[in-house]
């Protein structure tokens, strides 16, 4: 079946099994492979994307059900958010295996644009949802206050 | 070959410019290099465009190797850091051996240690080559050349040139054979903050793990495995998963049953339609509580003697009073959260693989065996892991081997095998299930005069290919931190009784020490405690004098955290002092109570591991191996239920730590002109009995089962 998405601003014709999770269009149609697979049971956080600006986990959210949306992958996000988190996810050293960040480098731009001055628990509780095997979250924790703090600059 | 990124192949074959090795030293021991190994598409490559690439021989996950071994080769060829690179080196025994093995593999904290020289001397060899280059070119003396950020120049000439300008001639000049080496004073990189060379490329979508590998024509394939461990294949129904669409083809291969699909939805779709009668004649039925009061009669009724000093049973015998304590630790998964993955592309007798191989030489060999060809036609790309913590590690290849039958199975083509979340928890080799029974006397003033302390769990690597590293017949990883504790006991005896089942057991992160830390430092704390000692000067006045850096973590430690004994009210304050993989490591832990559980609110850490080349690395282990064992001893464990099956299968039943349970960490380095030790494992160990030692504070006991919660309470 034939479905339209509109993934980092460009519009694109996909033939998939309907049920097919965003996920996995996005990996193996798409080939945007910075969203990861970590547990396929919106768990862990590996995946996330924003739809229509919306932190979201793509390995739960079947394709047709986000046709029509503005789907922004880790390749594609953009903003002064989005470049204050990743500079300071740089600066700050915070990656270790890596293979989480770029759902939690999502988040926290997703955070960042919604609540720009975070309280450390609005922080904590926007980021609970992606975990970090490495437990790089003390440093999580640093990035996004200095990527606040940059945006406030 | 549509790829991603462009294979090693491809990279070697299109190589310009200067490309230097060093030579590999046979053991540890050997100092110099011997020139006779000189091999040019070693360790690094200085490249026109001006990057200089460093191939790191230590799988990169996680822990720094990329960044690490790039800040030595940048040092001694005084490079700029922007221009540096680091990519993983192809498999290959010869060139790459990690000094301890013996063979290309990193594990037990070795990667910094055994690269420390070793890449040093090369960037000196290139850095001798490129001024040689210039001296000739520029007709000066080599020794007024003066090298600083990436740039040549001689001020009387007034000549100037980049790395770029000059790889293509140096390239030609002799490697020295013994170049000089900076004196430590003069260090601009090693022993400073440098910026993780793989940062941005995991900040931004781009770094690639295997996971990402796309080939031309590639087939995904998921993987079903027997229930129950040792259980086989009796018969397979097929029809249902071939009638998923995207489905090709289902196979039996050795370790269970593979769907080969289009995409991954269908590979995943497929395995779930699968039907298979299993043969559980062989397999293990027996629950991990049953193992677990088999391991703890084991344990009571005493093991082999693995360390021994004075007369235990008579200090026992003669002690005012005697603590006895059981300690039992669940199996554990590592988790990774990239799941176990290989990508195979497979031609006529020779293949190309993509894997975050631990253990190079090894899964380049199985995969060898099971394809019936040279292993030198295999050729072993080493992606990024994302996360291992000791699952990769493999010491039988069981995912290479399961990756080649895939192959062999199907015949010439290309295939991406992918385990999901579940084959990756209930599939096995975890950290063994094990017990620990501790006696300790003390006599009428509170000393302590006997310790002794029986072990009880399987052995990791009796029956695998490392069954060389048995001492004995005893597997010292089985115990490892039980023993040549720092504490002078007036008496002691450690041992060990080994035991069997088929549960694949491995090493995960830190090994033997994530359950001898717990079981005894908690024991010990309440020894003093028992004795009317405070557990910090206690503790001070039991290290043997010769066991200087001990005393130094743990004094460092007390001070950072103004210790003054647990404390009262509603925080309370925990220690905990071990040394793991030859690096010191003492934790404080402040602990309150939130609805029944432990919530650890900050952590100071003393580390000493010797010369700290890269301190911001070993602070990212630091606060990272807290989280990983604060999170483990809370939350995990692997349940056997009665029959064989494990009763966890994904984040939702094995919840790994999330951010709010992280603490404030606060480390502090001992920096010293000791070699560089390990900081990947040493972590982890002392955070779980500090927080236990905090935690009987505040409610009178130390649990002596983990995880603290048991999912069935």
């Amino acid at each position: 079946m034939s479905i339209s998405l509109t993934v980092n601003g460009q519009t694109q014709e996909v033939d998939v099994d309907p049920e097919t999770p965003l996920l996995w269009v996005l990996r193996d149609n798409l080939r945007l492979t910075g969203t990861k697979f970590g547990c396929g049971i919106a768990q862990c956080g590996a995946c996330t994307v924003l739809i229509d600006g919306f932190a979201s986990r793509a390995c739960v959210t079947p394709v047709d059900a986000v046709a029509g949306t503005d789907i922004r992958t880790i390749e594609g996000l953009e903003g002064p958010e989005a470049e204050a988190v990743q500079a300071a996810w740089v600066d700050l050293n915070v990656p270790q295996c890596g293979y989480c960040q770029s759902g939690q480098v999502v988040a926290a731009a997703a955070l960042l644009q919604e609540t720009p001055s975070p309280t450390d628990q609005e922080i904590d509780d926007a980021m609970a949802g992606n975990l970090c095997r490495c437990a790089t979250y003390a440093r999580i924790r640093l990035a996004v206050r200095q990527a606040s703090e940059t945006l406030e600059g | 070959m549509n790829l991603l990124n462009p294979s090693r192949r491809a990279f070697l074959a299109g190589s310009a410019g200067l490309i230097i090795s060093v030579m590999l030293p046979r053991s540890a021991r050997a100092q110099q290099a011997q020139p006779q190994n000189f091999d040019p598409d070693a360790f690094i490559r200085i490249s026109p465009d001006n990057t200089v690439t460093v191939l790191v021989k230590h799988l990169e996950m996680g822990q720094g190797a990329n960044t690490g071994l790039a800040s030595l080769v940048a040092e001694e060829l005084d490079a700029d850091w922007s221009q540096m690179r680091a990519e993983s080196a192809p498999a290959n025994a010869q060139l790459y051996a990690n000094f301890a093995f013996g063979l290309q593999g990193v594990g037990g904290s070795t990667g910094m240690a055994n690269s420390y020289m070793q890449m040093r001397r090369a960037g000196a060899a290139a850095r001798g080559m490129l001024v040689a280059a210039a001296a000739e070119e520029w007709g000066v003396p080599a020794e007024e050349i003066v090298v600083a950020q990436g740039v040549l120049s001689h001020a009387a000439s007034n000549n100037t040139a980049t790395f770029g300008e000059l790889a293509e001639a140096a390239r030609s000049m002799p490697m020295p054979e013994d170049p000089p080496l900076k004196d430590p004073a003069d260090f601009i990189y090693i022993g400073q903050k440098v910026e993780r060379i793989d940062g941005l490329g995991k900040s931004n979508g781009e770094a690639m793990f295997t996971i990402d590998v796309y080939l031309d024509g590639m087939e995904t394939v998921a993987v079903l495995h027997p229930p129950k461990f040792g259980a086989t294949v009796v018969s397979v129904d097929d029809s249902a998963a071939m009638e998923v669409p995207g489905v090709l083809r289902v196979a039996q291969i050795p370790s269970g049953v593979a769907v080969y699909a289009e995409n991954t939805f269908a590979a995943f779709r497929g395995r779930d339609a699968l039907s298979v009668e299993w043969d559980e004649t062989n397999a293990e039925t027996r629950s991990s509580a049953e193992l677990a009061r088999i391991w703890a009669e084991a344990a009571r009724a005493g093991g082999r003697v693995a360390e021994e000093a004075g007369d235990v049973d008579a200090a026992l015998e003669g002690a005012e009073t005697v603590l006895e304590a059981e300690f039992t630790f669940p199996f554990l998964a590592h988790a990774p959260l990239e799941p176990l993955d290989g990508v195979i592309q497979l031609g006529e007798g020779e293949a190309e693989v993509w894997m975050g191989s631990q253990i190079q030489t090894v899964d380049q060999n199985v995969m060898a065996a099971v394809l019936e060809m040279d292993p030198g036609n295999i050729t072993l790309n080493t992606m990024y892991a994302g996360g291992s913590f000791g699952r990769r590690a493999q010491p039988a290849s069981h995912l290479a081997a399961e990756l080649a039958s895939i192959g062999r199975t199907a015949g010439p083509g290309a295939y991406k095998l992918l385990w999901t979340r579940e084959n990756d928890i209930r599939g096995g080799y975890y950290r063994p299930l094990t017990v620990h029974r501790i006696r300790g006397g003390l006599d009428a003033d509170g000393n302590i005069v006997a310790w002794e302390n029986t072990i009880a769990n399987q052995s990791i690597i009796a029956g695998s290919p490392f069954e060389g590293m048995l001492e004995d017949g005893m597997d010292p990883t089985s115990y490892e931190g039980s023993t040549q504790m720092p504490y002078a006991w007036p008496a002691h005896r450690v041992s060990w009784a080994r035991m069997e089942s088929q549960v694949p057991v491995l090493w995960w992160r830190a090994v033997g020490h994530t359950h001898t830390a717990y079981a005894t430092e908690i024991f010990l704390d309440e020894l003093l405690e028992q004795g009317g000692q405070d557990r910090v000067e206690g503790r001070l006045a039991l290290i043997r004098p010769e066991a200087g850096r001990d005393r130094a973590v743990l004094e460092r430690v007390a001070d950072m955290a103004d210790w003054s004994g647990p404390g009262t009210g509603d925080r309370r304050m925990g220690v905990a002092l071990h040394e793991s993989f030859g690096s010191y490591v003492a934790m404080i832990a402040e602990v309150e109570e939130d609805r029944g559980m432990p919530r650890v609110t900050r952590v100071w850490c003393a580390v000493d591991c010797g010369f700290a080349v890269n301190p911001d690395v070993v602070l990212a282990q630091m606060e990272g191996g807290i989280g990983f064992g604060l999170g483990t001893a809370l939350y995990n464990e692997i349940v056997i239920e009665d029959g064989g099956l494990v009763r966890e299968g994904n984040f939702d039943t094995y919840p790994l730590m999330s951010i709010y349970d992280m603490p404030a960490v606060e480390v502090s380095m001992i920096n010293s002109d000791n070699d560089p030790t390990g900081v990947g494992e040493p972590g982890v160990p002392p955070i779980a009995p500090a927080m236990a030692n905090a935690w009987r504070s505040l409610t009178g006991s130390s649990p002596r089962q983990l995880p603290f919660q048991s999912a069935g309470s």
